[in-house]
């Protein structure tokens, strides 16, 4: 008997990666790299200011006992339009954000507040990636959700949307 | 004499302003050719079936400017990939190294030979009776 199973076996594990593979040819996978930093402290970096009227970020500005947003963003990324209205909802709340602009310039920076609001505090100029790559950012816009002691709680990648509002006030409460 | 005094300064001539480790070798050629065999390693967190040495992706031009000007700090490509591994995960690196998660790859071929040839010895050996 358990020989007409071993018989069968090398069957049954061939068929069986078949249905692996083809089940995750199918089915994509995600694709969001996730930063490492969630649960560490916010590395070193330095973002110097964008505009003429607000401070740049780095991140000495992190552990001083107010939790943040920290969101890296661009004038020239169109999703990072679309949350705006969002984050200046949550600016209205009481959140304070701090903006990491990738490759801007100053002069579209201020076009794109003029068109869409300002909700940052301070935004940062990021030109070669700097402060993007150490936090181990893969995209625009990504957000940062920074605690007290400048910990990364989180990193919501993309859009925030009304919906994610409740999640991320719990999770800076909570912080 | 001038005309050639300033053919002669125009050839040594280095550009200075324009230097962009994105796209630019490094002066020292055995620190660029360090740079070039990890750029080839990494990998494109946009383009993600690219190493970052070929991608046209802005991010990728920021990773190859980032290693050219480590390696040429001094930085060795072990801590440079670390320090990308560190925020990235172990996914960024083409070069997976051994650990818990990674060791199933090279025990189970391993494991499946020695079975495969005790089968086949034993089967040989019946025969051989």
């Amino acid at each position: 008997m358990t020989r007409k199973w071993i018989f069968w076996l090398p069957l049954i594990v061939t068929v069986g990666l078949f249905f692996t593979f083809l089940i995750a040819l199918i089915r994509p996978s995600d694709r969001a790299i996730e930063s490492q930093l969630v649960g560490q402290q916010l590395p070193a970096f330095e973002a110097p200011a964008a505009m003429a009227d607000q401070p740049g970020t780095r991140s000495q500005d992190y552990a001083d006992g107010k939790p943040r947003l920290l969101n890296v963003f661009a004038s020239w990324c169109g999703p990072c339009v679309a949350e705006i209205p969002v984050l200046l909802q949550l600016q209205a709340m009481g959140v304070e954000i701090n903006g990491v602009a990738i490759h801007d310039r100053p002069e579209d920076l201020a076009g794109f507040f003029a068109q869409n609001g300002n909700p940052y505090a301070r935004v940062g100029l990021d030109q070669g990636g700097r402060a993007q790559m150490s936090f181990g950012s893969a995209g625009v816009p990504e957000t940062f959700i920074i605690d007290g002691q400048g910990r990364v709680v989180d990193q919501h990648i993309g859009v925030i949307t009304e919906e994610d509002i409740p999640d991320i006030l719990a999770k800076l409460r909570g912080s | 004499m001038r005309f050639i005094l300033a053919v002669v300064l125009l050839c040594v001539a280095q550009p200075v302003l324009a230097q962009d480790y994105a796209e630019e070798s490094l002066p020292d050629p055995k620190q660029e050719e360090q740079a070039i065999a990890l750029m080839d390693t990494l990998r494109c967190v946009v383009c993600q079936g690219q190493p970052i040495s070929g991608s046209n992706a802005d991010l990728a031009r920021d990773m190859r400017r980032l290693v050219r000007e480590r390696i040429e700090a001094g930085e060795s490509p072990d801590a440079v990939r670390n320090w990308l591994v560190n925020r990235y995960g172990q996914w960024i690196s083409l070069k997976p190294s051994m650990n818990e998660q990674t060791a199933p790859l090279w025990i189970i071929p391993l494991l499946a030979l020695a079975g495969a040839g005790a089968l086949y010895s034993r089967r040989a050996k019946r025969k051989g009776r």
